[in-house]
């Protein structure tokens, strides 16, 4: 590994972690600054103004915003998201078996979807403009059209209510056996690959497609080459980069697609816990867990970048 | 342009997308009964007096179907104006002055983009009254920035063009390049990015109405809608799967219509058209 | 298999022949925009033969079907291209009858490739040396060890600096010559007996063309490989071929020795292709005063970074042609823009009528902009494609001069008149012009403004030569009418030769040589002038070893 990809790869962590720090500004800001008064936002047009001074006082409304998002900042590098309003629970707490889930459920999803999306993009290309390839690219189109919940309720009503074959709500809890746990989340999990499926077969296709087109792979044919000898020598050292920058884009995708698939199979995940959060306005808790999530779409995003930095061979062996 | 070189795809897409559309503007009028009015059981199957039975209270599904539509529509077109309005004047600004301002505004976008929409509006509206015109504002600006980045985009590929450059050595002013060189060529992609903002701002609005986010009873645009009969679902009755495929079937007409904008644009290079 | 090769020697043996392409007919699907999918023809019968260890010429125009011819005798169509008719038998049998594993034993083996843009054609991702004996192992002729032993030899024949280790490199760490030379070796490391050679030096500078042209020249000629040798470059073509054959449209115009193509062409277009650089142009004498002076100009990109021009000075007299004349990279654009406005000097002046002229493009008044109009490289890009000829060539009118409505329409059309297009064409989007047409609607525009300088950038080189000829004798003849000066940036000397009154030759941002056109091209010459004319290919037979044993002498005398 040599200087000059350490260098671009130092700098786009470091970029990163300066989006990171901007983005927890703009989440505090958001929740904080633009609406006016959170405590009564909170407590509704009717509550009384000792109410509303107790509030303030309670949530250090009256510090300044810049020493609250301090505070706040300070905390969760510390550990400690604070507690939340509507229950008082801690919220680190809440969010560590969450958190655990939600993975769970993506990584079970990811695990299906990326390397399905390759092979039928690369089904796609080596049948290009075939009746295959018509196929899978409007599927493609239908999937990125349907709502996540029409996915969701299709696969319930028919898999658990009509078949009874996986339940339709996927409860778990720390004490949920391996396997119980897998089964509860094949119904959500197969919503979630079929949301992102599409997408990232599209984009892979489209990125294979791009090398394959490439003036080196014709010198490879001129040589008299067999086709998986040029797809193994010629095109996949070139592919891998583009690919993985796909793969990457689309995890971060399906961290968004968590959220209401979480709501629709009542999975007790970090999508779930936002949602419910919102709807009570339990400010502290939808900072953290908006923080979260940002925080793995734009790790997700960096890792994309790298590996296109390391993977580019004009800066793996600089001039 | 003759009718015969329309494809088959973009017929049905604008087939569809003009009854759907069609239902909306006439709701009143189209719908058999009205939009709260209660006209029987709860979750009746299908009928000749309700085609598509009734809903968790009682009321006529079709009826709501079609108030749905008018409610999901003119939320998504409001936001898909602002956000057209704002991220494409913003963006065509930025290419064409750039400097500061582009980069202050680019730098800024990046920072929006880098949170995903569902999560950043989701974290807005846990503070903002649940308004439509808070959706709207919130959905249209949080989309602007794709808008602003596709029309910068667009505009700085056609800025540096040797035509723009033979405009500028002419002494022409700003008003006559970006209205023009630049506009007349960007048109096109923007209008295939209409279509495809509309159908983001209509699956952004029903998932949020679908989370209990978004527009609130009594009133329902189709997304809430789904959240009102899913429980029917696990009784096996599919009321909530009918606003959903509407949302599908509008969402695939739209971009069976942008696709063939797109394509069209793209091969034909300029010219007439 | 082996049979097949049996029968290949005995073949061979009998008729002499290495490759005997017979009535081939080639054809393609196109897609036109909003029409039913319809087939082309892209050769219509032709048939060549050419002997073991000869090099033929295949040469025309864009859309002439050579490169097409060169790659079906690899069997190959590129881009869904179909050879649908004839025969092309190499060693003796038809490579269009040996199915896909017959195929690809050849490819590599018997025939290899050599393409126009080597930068592209080599895989980043593995070293040179690799992918230079890749063929050879694939098709079992030689252990690595002996393949790599013949790669450097290669290396070395082709001249190629550090011929033991350049093969650990990869693509992007070698220049874009050496890369074409490592092509060239990679197509000669498995021994083939013929070897297709696409465009191999037309992207490359005119001073590094001729290295690489010599290379290839000795390669074909110590290794008695056969050639086909597909370029648009007569001049070219003429120095390593022992036969030419004429291409038009896919159909054969003319087919015969070297000497006998150049010397005695048969064909009308052949006679034109040959004489296309004979264009009648009397030198004329600087005048006393110029009217547009760059003096001391000094400029750079990035901050002042990158200097791009340094200290230039040159002087362009009223209806006459500066000819600015150098490599890529030379700066030469570069001074366009400086005097244009768009790229305002670090320091130095540009004098206008005896006044100085506003360094940056918005301080200058609407009367200097009209004074100076500029023609570019890619007139498709040039224009509007939103807008008819009539809006572009009407837009200076109105905007200069204010001419509305019937009088504009008539001046249009009176310029159409003059560019020799005639008003049918008003109403017609660029995008429905052919290459010429669209460069001279070009030109109608700037002609529109009544300019005393029209600067000229490069405006022949994307056309082909019978075009890019027929603009060059309308701008003289223009020039003649409207009493305009030019500022004719270009590459190629020939083109310079024909139109030029005086000459600045540039080289690395620096004017090198400045003068009228008789001084700049009578000896003696400093050393980059001397380098750059002595690499002009001349349509004679034998220029080229004379050219380089001059340069041996040159550095030898050095």
């Amino acid at each position: 590994m040599s200087s000059p990809i350490l260098r671009l790869v130092a700098q786009r962590v470091l970029l990163g972690l300066v989006l990171l720090l901007a983005v927890s500004v703009l989440i505090f800001a958001g929740t904080q600054i633009l609406p006016g008064d959170v405590a009564q936002a909170i407590l509704g047009q009717s509550a009384t103004p000792e109410a509303l001074a107790n509030l303030r006082e309670q949530l250090g409304l009256n510090d300044p915003a810049w020493l609250r998002y301090v505070h706040w900042l300070w905390g969760i590098l510390h550990g400690d998201f604070g507690t939340a309003q509507s229950s008082g629970l801690d919220i680190a707490t809440s969010i560590s078996t969450r958190l655990k889930n939600t993975l769970f459920l993506a990584a079970c999803a990811a695990i299906v979807a990326v390397p399905l999306a390759i092979i039928l993009g690369l089904i796609a290309v080596r049948y290009r403009n075939g009746f295959v390839d018509k196929l899978i690219s409007g599927l493609a189109l239908a999937s990125t059209s349907f709502p996540e919940f029409f996915i969701g309720y299709v696969l319930i009503y028919f898999f658990a209510v009509k078949w009874q074959i996986f339940p339709s709500i996927s409860t778990v809890d720390d004490s949920t056996p391996f396997l119980e746990r897998l089964q509860a989340v094949v119904l959500p999990a197969t919503a979630l690959t079929l949301v992102v499926l599409a997408h990232m077969m599209r984009m892979t296709r489209a990125a294979i497609l791009n090398v394959m087109q490439s003036a080196y792979i014709e010198t490879a044919e001129l040589k008299g080459l067999k086709a998986f000898d040029i797809i193994r020598k010629h095109a996949f050292p070139n592919a891998i980069a583009p690919v993985v920058n796909v793969v990457m884009l689309n995890l971060a995708y399906l961290i968004v697609g968590v959220v209401v698939v979480e709501v629709i199979f009542v999975y007790p995940g970090m999508g779930q816990y936002l949602v419910d959060h919102v709807a009570k306005r339990d400010v502290p808790v939808v900072q953290a867990v908006g923080l979260i999530f940002a925080a793995v779409y734009i790790t997700l995003n960096i890792v994309a970048d790298i590996a296109a930095i390391v993977a580019n061979p004009r800066l793996r062996h600089p001039k | 342009m003759a009718l015969r070189q329309i494809p088959f795809t973009a017929w049905v897409g604008l087939i569809l997308t003009g009854f759907l559309a069609f239902c909306a503007i006439f709701a009143p009028w189209v719908a058999p009964h009205g939009n709260g009015e209660i006209v029987g059981d709860v979750w009746e199957p299908m009928s000749a007096a309700h085609w598509l039975g009734t809903d968790n209270l009682g009321r006529d599904l079709i009826s709501r179907m079609i108030y749905g539509a008018r409610i999901t529509m003119e939320i998504a077109v409001a936001a898909t104006a602002l956000s057209f309005s704002l991220g494409s004047i913003l963006g065509f600004t930025a290419a064409v002055f750039g400097g500061w301002f582009d980069t202050l505004l680019s730098r800024f976008v990046d920072l929006l983009m880098s949170i995903p929409t569902l999560i950043f509006g989701l974290v807005v509206l846990s503070v903002l009254p649940t308004t439509t015109l808070t959706l709207i504002l919130v959905m249209g600006i949080l989309d602007s920035t794709r808008v602003y980045r596709l029309s910068r985009a667009v505009a700085v590929d056609i800025n540096v063009m040797d035509f723009v450059e033979a405009a500028k050595l002419r002494g022409e002013g700003k008003a006559w390049i970006i209205f023009r060189e630049i506009l007349p060529n960007a048109l096109s992609p923007l209008v295939a990015e209409l279509g495809v903002r509309f159908i983001f701002a209509v699956l952004f609005l029903s998932a949020l109405s679908f989370l209990g986010l978004g527009v609130q009873p009594p009133d329902s645009d189709w997304g809430g809608m789904v959240k009102e009969n899913k429980d029917g679902i696990v009784f096996g009755i599919p009321a909530a799967l009918i606003p959903a495929a509407a949302i599908a079937v509008l969402a695939i007409s739209v971009n069976l219509v942008a696709d063939w904008v797109l394509n069209r644009t793209t091969s034909l290079k300029g010219g007439r058209g | 298999m082996a049979e097949n090769q049996a029968k290949a020697k005995s073949g061979q043996a009998s008729s002499g022949k290495l490759l005997d392409i017979r009535n081939l007919r080639i054809e393609a699907t196109v897609y036109p925009p909003g029409e039913a999918p319809k087939t082309i023809t892209l050769v219509h019968e032709v048939s060549l033969t050419l002997e073991k260890g000869k090099v033929l010429g295949l040469i025309g125009e864009s859309g002439a079907g050579k490169s097409t011819i060169g790659l079906s005798s690899m069997a190959y169509g590129r881009g869904g291209v179909r050879i649908t008719g004839g025969e092309v038998i190499l060693n003796g049998r038809d490579i269009m009858k040996v199915g896909p594993k017959g195929v690809r034993a050849l490819r590599g083996r018997e025939v290899c490739y050599v393409a126009q843009s080597a930068a592209a054609a080599f895989n980043p991702a593995h070293k040179l040396i690799d992918q230079v004996v890749e063929a050879t192992l694939l098709h079992g002729t030689a252990t690595r060890a002996e393949a790599e032993k013949r790669a450097i030899a290669l290396f070395k024949k082709l001249s190629l600096p550090n011929p033991e280790t350049i093969g650990e490199r990869y693509p992007h760490q070698v220049s874009g010559g050496q890369l074409q030379r490592v092509m060239t070796a990679m197509a000669l490391c498995s021994e083939p007996d013929l070897i297709v050679f696409d465009e191999p030096t037309t992207a490359l500078d005119v001073t590094t063309q001729i290295d690489v042209l010599a290379a290839i020249k000795d390669a074909i000629r110590d290794t008695h490989v056969a050639a086909l040798y597909i370029t648009h470059d007569l001049a070219v073509v003429a120095q390593v071929s022992d036969e030419i054959m004429v291409l038009r449209h896919g159909r054969l115009v003319e087919w015969g020795g070297t000497r006998q193509i150049i010397k005695e062409p048969r064909q009308e277009y052949t006679n034109a292709l040959v004489s296309v650089h004979e264009i009648e142009h009397r030198e004329q004498q600087p005048g006393t005063t110029p009217f547009l002076s760059v003096k001391n100009v000094t400029a750079a990109y990035g901050g002042g970074h990158v200097k791009v021009l340094k200290n230039v000075s040159v002087d362009i007299y009223p209806g006459q042609t500066l000819a600015v004349v150098g490599e890529s990279g030379s700066g030469k654009s570069t001074l366009a823009r400086a005097i244009t406005g768009l790229l305002p000097p670090e320091q130095g002046t540009v004098t206008f009528d005896g006044r100085p002229l506003a360094n940056r493009l918005a301080d200058r008044p609407k009367e200097d902009l009209r004074q100076l109009q500029m023609i570019y490289q890619m007139a498709d890009v040039a224009m509007n494609p939103r807008q008819t000829v009539g809006t572009i060539i009407g837009r200076p009118l109105e905007f200069y001069f204010g001419i509305k409505g019937r009088e504009r329409d008539k001046r249009v059309a009176e310029l159409l008149d003059e560019i020799e297009m005639g008003k049918g064409f008003v109403d017609r989007y660029p995008a429905e012009l052919s290459g010429g047409q669209k460069q001279r609607v070009c030109i109608a525009r700037s002609l529109a403004a009544k300019p005393k300088l029209i600067i000229c950038d490069e405006v022949t080189s994307a056309l082909d030569p019978l075009v890019a000829n027929g603009i060059l004798k309308l701008l003289l003849n223009l020039q003649q009418v409207e009493k305009v000066a030019y500022l004719f940036i270009t590459h190629d000397l020939a083109t310079v030769k024909s139109i030029a009154d005086s000459i600045a030759v540039m080289y690395r941002g620096e004017v090198v040589r400045y003068g009228s056109k008789s001084k700049v091209l009578t000896p003696p010459f400093d050393a980059y002038t001397d380098l750059l004319l002595s690499s002009v290919p001349e349509m004679e037979i034998g220029w080229l070893e004379k050219a380089i044993a001059g340069r041996r002498m040159a550095s030898a005398g050095n």
